[in-house]
This record gives C-alpha cells, structure tokens and sequence, in this order.
C-alpha cells in the first residue's frame, strides 16, 4: 500500500499502463524471497508473515505456500492493519478503510515479517511497525516487498524485494492479484 | 481501500443509508480488536481534540466516548451542563462560539431537545456526534444494538426484533427502528397503548400490547428503561401493573426461543421492566452491548473524525 494519494484517486485507464511484471515474473519473485526468507531465518518456525491489507495478504499467504513447498514447514501468517496508525488522518479527504489485525500471540521471540506488495515512502512500514508494537515485542521485525519503487521518506529498507524499480514521484505502481482484483497478476506503471 | 465515507456528522440513524451502517458497523470490528491489544491505544486521532458536551446527565455514554477517544488518542473535554442557566437557543449558539474558540475537532452533544445536534453541526466546522437529543435519536446506541445482534446471530436481516416498553418517549426506540428497518430486520413495538401509539406503524413496523402473544417469535428483546424523568403520570399505569403487563419476568422469559437474544440499553431497572434472573441469564447479551458501545464509538469518532475539515 503507498501513502500517497493518487493511488486513491480513480484508477487510470488499463491502456495508459505499461507492464512491469507479468504472472511468471511475480511467481519468481516470490519464490526467490521464499528462498531468502528460509537463508536468514535459521529458525523458521518462528517467524510470522503479517500482511498488510489487503494484497500484502495475499502475498504472505503465497510465500506461506512456497516455504511448505520448499522447506516443509507450516508457518502462521497474520494480517497487520495499518490504517489506524497512519500519521496523516484528518488531513485527507478520504479515509483509509480500517481492518482487523490478526497475529499469532505472543510476539515474544519471534521474527516478524511485514509483507506489503509496494514499498514507497515507507510510511506505510513505519505505521506496520508501530501497530506490531501495540502487540508485543517480538524479536526482529523484517520487510518484504514485491516491488520497490524508491522515494523513501523515511529511514527504512526492505529486507526482501521482488524488484527494485526507479520510478519518478509522477507515476504511479499498480498491483493487481488474481484473488484479490479478480484480475490476472500483473505489476503496472501509471505515466501520470 | 479508501472509504467512501464523507460525513463530518453523525447525527441519527434516519439520513444514513443501508450502506452506511454497514460501513460503519464494519469498521468497528477493526475496532474492536483494539481492546484485545496488549496495548489497547492507537494514534488514529492524535492530535484532536474532543468535547463531551452533556446537557443531559448520563454515566455511561459520555463514559463511552471518553475511552474510545482516549483509544484513539485524542484529548477529551467534559463540559456537564448541570446549572439551570442553560436553556435552549441562544444559549446553544453561544456553546458553539466557546466551542469554535476552544479548537475542538469533535463535539459529542448531549441535549434535552430534540434538534440541537442538528441546529449546532450546521453551525460548526467541528464533527457533532448525537449522544442522544430528547425524545428524538441517539444513534451510537442504535449502532451498538445492531451490532451487538449482528455479532451474536450473524446476521439481522430477517430477524423478528421485539422493542418493549417506553417508546413514545424513547430515541433509542427510535434509533433501533430506522436502523433495523434499514437492514431488513422485522420489528414489533410492543407496550401500553400510551407509550406504544399506532402511529408508529408508519415507520415499517408492528404495534402490540400483547407481550406474551409477541415474545415466541422474537428473535430478540430489547427492554427499554421506563422514563420516569420525562413520564407524565397519565401515560402510565403504575410500575407494578407495567411489571405485570410487559416486565420481561422469570416465567414470562420461558416463552422465548432458546436462542433469542435479551438486550437492554441501560441503566436498568430490575424487578420493572426485566427480572435480575433474566438480565443476568444466558441469553442476556447487556454486558456486551456495553463492551461493543466503545466499538461502534471509535468507529464513529474516526470516520467523523478523521474527515480533514
């Protein structure tokens, strides 16, 4: 999710879009930070993939799927909400729409990664971060994205990305996810 | 995931649409799962601030919005109007000029007469929350009735609710009918013909006087509180004949399905309208009606609330 607000205006028209990344290329990208994920946890039953709504959920449900296919190994997924702790409410003229979050408790000890499908100017992460910590205190807490467009406006890196794309500020990045958009995987740039 | 919420103001259940309700019943499961946090306070608000203005006394709804506002970061005023110099109209707008001058983002008003949410939301740039305005709606009970049913049947269309007791005099009947209705729920009015007029009918519900005809079929109840502050003596029978007639008594609650709900908005009077037995038995849903009160409040401060201004 960005924090920027073009995204909540009207989405652009399909055709004015260029294709980033198709199905395949998404598959990929998510199997190789499965890969990564199962390489830096040497622990993996502790971690915990809490997805922000509502694509970095289905994403963590994804790499929840690879790492039992890889590794063998159920592990808990949660939904993060990050609406309600956002630093800019009361200055929009739309809301964000809020969700439950959902973690495994306690925290404590464990390895918790936030999953977003973009990364942007990181205060969406920042937000995830805050919300996590009115849960507990878990051990580490990781970033994954599916695409990271740069602009960070905040001291923040992700852990694991799918692609890094240099974007202008202008533009915009679209995910859209079969499950989720009813339309086929794709990652597409917006030319403002 | 932007929402399409755009009022700054909640002011009765009678102007929202189906849509609306939904939205905001919701949002207020997000909200709920807050007070399950180890840490039950997020920053949603931080920064604004809110006034509870009660004209009227009340404990536990200004009590409500305080701790949701409280959760949601904002910083709280109570002003309880409880001298006499208050009086209707030019005094409410001069509320509204200290109120202007205090900064306050939100207003949650109270007040003996119906309207005067209305008459200070056209006023005010600031959000105005209804916490009950005489006889007319109180819509955050409204909210957390609905939802309280919605959580424990799974839903309220088509349900067959039973509102008993003081109606005429009552806006939190008032808040239940446009709100139920709305929903596609089936509501019989039930009480002593004074209180219980057939006007109502022309709201989309029954009228009956005839509890034990009525209660088999409920799916809920909910018992109102008997006004006896804005009773007039020749509207009421007595409180012992009305405990005869309509008090959801001991063997009176035998006649309700296993599974309906008992709902209650509080205070209540026991041995009047309902038996402790029966407030304190298995399908009583009270205590939860008041656990989802400061859901539906946070859900309603922060859509109102966090519309920027």
């Amino acid at each position: 999710m960005q924090m920027d607000n073009k995204k909540h205006s009207a989405s652009p028209a399909r055709t004015s879009g260029v294709p980033i990344m198709d199905a395949e290329a998404i598959r990929r990208a998510l199997r190789r930070i499965t890969h990564e994920i199962i390489e830096q946890n040497a622990d993996l039953k502790s971690v915990v993939l809490a997805g922000i709504p509502l694509r970095g959920v289905e994403i963590a449900r994804r790499l929840a799927e690879f790492i039992r296919d890889v590794a063998k190994i159920d592990i808990e997924t949660g939904t993060i909400d990050v609406a309600m702790h956002r630093d800019d409410v009361g200055t929009r003229a739309e809301l964000p729409m809020v969700h439950a979050s959902k973690l495994p408790l306690p925290l404590e000890h464990r390895t918790v990664i936030i999953i977003d499908d973009v990364l942007f100017t990181g205060r969406t992460a920042r937000a995830a971060m805050d919300a996590i910590s009115s849960f507990g205190r878990p051990a580490r807490i990781q970033l994954a994205a599916l695409v990271d467009r740069g602009h960070r406006e905040l001291p923040i890196r992700a852990d694991y990305v799918g692609k890094n794309l240099p974007t202008a500020t202008r533009e915009q990045i679209q995910v859209r996810l079969q499950n989720v958009d009813q339309e086929p995987d794709a990652v597409w740039l917006f030319k403002e | 995931m932007s929402t399409n919420w755009n009022r700054k103001d909640l002011l009765g259940l009678r102007e929202l649409s189906a849509d609306e309700i939904n939205f905001i019943l919701e949002t207020a499961d997000a909200f709920k799962q807050v007070g399950t946090r180890e840490i039950k306070k997020v920053p949603a608000l931080r920064g604004k601030t809110l006034v509870n203005f009660f004209v009227e006394p009340s404990t536990r709804t200004r009590t409500s919005f305080e701790l949701a506002a409280f959760r949601l970061s904002a910083d709280v005023i109570n002003i309880s109007a409880t001298t006499s110099s208050l009086t209707k109209g030019e005094t409410l707008k001069d509320t509204a000029r200290n109120l202007e001058a205090l900064h306050a983002d939100i207003l949650v008003l109270r007040h003996s007469s119906a309207g005067a949410p209305q008459f200070l939301a056209q006023r005010l740039k600031s959000s105005v929350i209804n916490a009950g305005d005489g006889a007319h709606e109180h819509p955050t009970q409204g909210l957390l009735d609905l939802y309280t049913i919605r959580e424990k049947r799974g839903k309220i269309d088509n349900l067959h609710v039973v509102i008993v007791g003081d109606i005429l005099f009552s806006r939190v009947a008032r808040s239940n009918i446009f709100g139920l209705t709305k929903l596609g729920a089936r509501v019989t009015l039930v009480g002593p013909s004074t209180l219980v007029p057939r006007e109502f009918e022309k709201l989309g519900v029954a009228v009956s006087n005839q509890i034990d005809k009525v209660l088999p079929d409920a799916d809920v109840v909910n018992l109102l509180r008997i006004q006896h502050e804005r009773q007039r003596k020749e509207y009421f029978p007595g409180i012992s004949e009305y405990t005869t007639l309509f008090g959801l008594t001991k063997e009176r609650a035998k006649l309700l399905k296993p599974d309906c709900l008992v709902m209650h908005p509080g205070p209540i009077n026991r041995g009047v309208e309902i038996d402790s037995e029966v407030a304190d038995g298995l399908q009583s849903v009270i205590l939860d009606q008041v656990t989802n009160g400061l859901a539906v409040r946070m859900a309603v401060l922060y859509l109102c609330g966090g519309i920027a201004a």
